[in-house]
């Protein structure tokens, strides 16, 4: 008797295959994003949430583009969770609403759970939930109920919800973890914006890929440039450099010099 | 009289605010509690009840008892009342605002004999109709009837009546045609009222004919129970959004357990899996014999197909059952989301409010400043080791560790709010630094040097960019 099954059968997010040609090494911008990272990070700067916060941005706008081809893009307004340890909290600081991308800020929901167990429960809620585009956690050193069953089971739950997930781990040893893709990152010295040298340019970061599925490992300077993470270019040689306040814009129109009027 | 002018009368004068809604409903739910007199009872706003207690004065051992009571009740509950009993609507409230306290009109009584003294306002009356007829020379309610006084003579007092009817003649409404609020209070003309009715809230309740003592069966009688509860309310097309749980011991205690939901839901398995984290702490002692459900806040809640728990297990769940559960577990200051708030100390620029509450328009926030990705609660005192000339730290310590600071942009100067704050508060110079590292932190110096609200300033450090 053949088996039929009571529910349509839907495939897994994680085994539908993307149709683009898979790449040997990792670049920003890729069609086929992880379910389930890791990011290791110390624990005294914010560079850790700044790179998970980028890659989700990242994976976020190749989801746009690849479903405004198919299907509107509706995926804009889904909300984004942010879990953080009472630790993480303490160490690192809660997220600010100005520091936040623009089109975050009106989606962003914050969870402060005062135990690593409590956290782990809300990253698996979060994962569960199909109004919540992505989730990004931040916990504090290897606590016990981090172990290798629970970040299979996040990276499973995350699979079958098609939800991604950045976890990001301050102060942590990386143990055993079932994440597709696992990163070393530490803030690094950014390059000097086009209006004042002597200020802090826009953020960038030295992110070592450790661990990977499905790419070589590797490391990058990657910086957020105005949105799009892209490779930092190699400080000694300043092409254009990035404008975070853009502060320049075409005179459409309209040209500085002066009219004589016969 | 103005409030300042009676607080220069009397300074120990104690002021409260006005809150007109919340006398409305609490007079609502007086008149619902008035209803132990008679079954029907209506509001008579501001501060007003009517009550129906047409055959039932003989429960109360007559009428002179039942105003006692109702006096004896209302002081019960610290309120002063003054209350009177009558044929009609209209002559109860002309003696109880008017007349004498606690007086009665029986049926056989003639009213405009008893109650001719009292002033034509006790005929609810518009201001300008009162205005009128105290142009008119008319104060009290027994000129009103035979208008020229002299009852002797029909003719002429029918003809007064006539003139008063002609003036009033274009008034229909009862409150600006005091003929017809006259014949209101005699009982010649009906006056309907408007009755409050309770609405009992839902509630379900299992008695179980053996007390039980396990977890499993307790899950499964609130399982059932949560079903009744969804049927109730699908009855009623609401949603619940506040559940109360009471469990019965046989040796007679109650245990009750709530919960609340962001929005409002009609599932069942949804409301048994938020009870299910909340029991885990019940003694059931001797056994457990009742089990009653109710649901305390409902919304109205359109009939759709239901959502089963298992749809929820392929589809994923919906945003406000994901924020439920969070919030059950975690509580409900732990699942926040930051709003903007019109205040430009940063620590003060954002609010966290529920996730699911409707974010009020704000203004768009100025793009000139890099604000930092994170805040901490409370900024961090670090240690200058060696400072610029012109005061910039170039090494200091935070956290045991020594940074060596390689850019800078600031000062960004933000001052306190000098109508929150004291006088004594200083000034915050921000910097936005970056260090040889790359980390990137966002510091300030609290007050300048020759401010005079103490002495030298410290740094500190109260954002991490990324």
């Amino acid at each position: 008797m053949p088996f039929t099954p009571s529910a349509p059968f839907r495939p897994s997010p994680a085994r539908v295959l993307s149709r683009a040609v898979p790449e040997p090494r990792w670049r920003p911008g890729l069609p086929a994003q992880p379910f389930h990272s890791e990011i290791f990070a110390p624990a005294d700067e914010a560079g850790g949430a700044g790179l998970a916060l980028a890659l989700a941005r990242d994976a976020l706008a190749v989801a746009v583009a690849g479903a405004g081809e198919g299907a509107g893009a509706g995926e804009d307004a889904r909300q984004v969770l942010w879990v953080q340890d009472r630790a993480a909290i303490r160490l690192g600081g809660r997220p600010c609403l100005a520091g936040l991308p623009p089109d975050l800020r009106h989606r962003l929901i914050h969870v402060a759970a005062s135990t690593p167990e409590d956290a782990l429960f809300a990253l698996e809620e979060g994962l569960k939930c199909r109004d919540i585009a992505c989730v990004i956690g931040e916990i504090v050193g290897n606590p016990r109920a981090l172990s290798f069953t629970a970040s299979r089971r996040l990276s499973l739950t995350a699979e079958r919800h098609g939800v991604r997930l950045w976890l990001v781990r301050l102060d942590a040893a990386p143990d055993l973890s079932s994440a597709r893709m696992r990163w070393q990152a530490r803030a690094a010295p950014s390059a000097a914006p086009r209006w004042n040298p002597a200020a802090p340019g826009t953020a960038t970061w030295h992110a070592e890929l450790f661990r990977a599925r499905t790419h070589a490992p590797g490391q990058w300077s990657l910086s957020d440039d105005a949105g799009t993470l892209r490779f930092a270019s190699d400080p000694d040689i300043q092409t254009a450099a990035p404008d975070p306040v853009r502060l320049a814009r075409p005179t459409v129109g309209r040209s500085l010099a002066a009219r004589v009027h016969a | 009289m103005l409030l300042a002018d009676a607080r220069a009368l009397c300074p120990e004068l104690a002021a409260v605010p006005a809150d007109p809604a919340g006398d409305l409903a609490a007079l609502e739910k007086l008149a619902l509690w008035a209803q132990r007199w008679g079954p029907w009872s209506a509001l008579d706003p501001p501060d007003g009840l009517l009550v129906d207690v047409t055959g039932a004065a003989h429960l109360f051992g007559g009428e002179e008892r039942l105003l006692a009571d109702v006096a004896r009740a209302f002081a019960a509950r610290g309120l002063t009342a003054r209350s009177a009993l009558a044929p009609t609507a209209g002559a109860a409230w002309a003696l109880s605002h008017y007349g004498r306290g606690a007086a009665i009109l029986a049926p056989e009584d003639d009213p405009l004999r008893l109650l001719g003294d009292l002033p034509v306002a006790a005929l609810r009356l518009d201001a300008d109709v009162l205005t009128v007829l105290r142009r008119l020379g008319i104060k009290r309610l027994g000129e009103l009837v035979g208008v020229s006084g002299a009852e002797d003579d029909p003719a002429r007092e029918a003809a007064a009546r006539d003139a008063l009817r002609r003036r009033f003649r274009n008034r229909h409404s009862p409150a600006a045609n005091p003929l017809l609020r006259l014949d209101q209070l005699l009982g010649k003309v009906p006056e309907p009222l408007l009755p409050i009715i309770a609405r009992p809230m839902p509630l379900v309740q299992r008695r179980l004919m053996e007390p039980l003592r396990h977890r499993a069966l307790l899950d499964t009688v609130l399982a059932d129970l949560a079903a009744d509860m969804v049927r109730a309310l699908e009855a009623r097309g609401e949603g619940a959004r506040r559940l109360e749980l009471a469990l019965w011991r046989v040796d007679g205690e109650v245990l009750q357990r709530r919960i609340e939901l962001a929005a409002a839901t009609r599932e069942a398995a949804h409301i048994t899996r938020l009870f299910a984290a909340r029991l885990d702490d019940i003694e059931a002692g001797f056994g457990i014999e009742m089990l009653q459900l109710r649901t305390s806040w409902s919304e109205p809640l359109p009939l759709t197909q239901a959502d089963l728990d298992a749809a929820a297990e392929s589809h994923g769940t919906a945003l406000a059952a994901c924020i439920d559960r969070l919030t059950i577990r975690l509580g409900p200051q732990a699942v926040t989301r930051p709003v903007a708030r019109a205040s430009h100390i940063p620590e003060r620029a954002q609010i966290w409010q529920p996730p699911l509450a409707p974010v009020a328009a704000a203004q768009q926030m100025l793009a000139f400043h890099a604000r930092p990705l994170k805040l901490l609660d409370r900024p961090e005192l670090i240690a200058v080791l060696h400072a610029a000339p012109d005061g910039v730290p170039q090494r200091f310590r935070w956290r045991g560790q020594a940074h060596q600071v390689a850019r800078v942009e600031g000062p960004e100067r933000i001052a306190p709010e000098w109508w929150r704050e004291r006088s004594t508060t200083r000034l915050r110079d921000y910097y936005r630094i970056e260090d040889e590292a790359g980390r990137r932190y966002w510091i300030y110096r609290q007050g300048m040097p020759g401010d005079g609200r103490g002495g030298v300033p410290d740094w500190f450090l109260q954002g991490l960019y990324a």
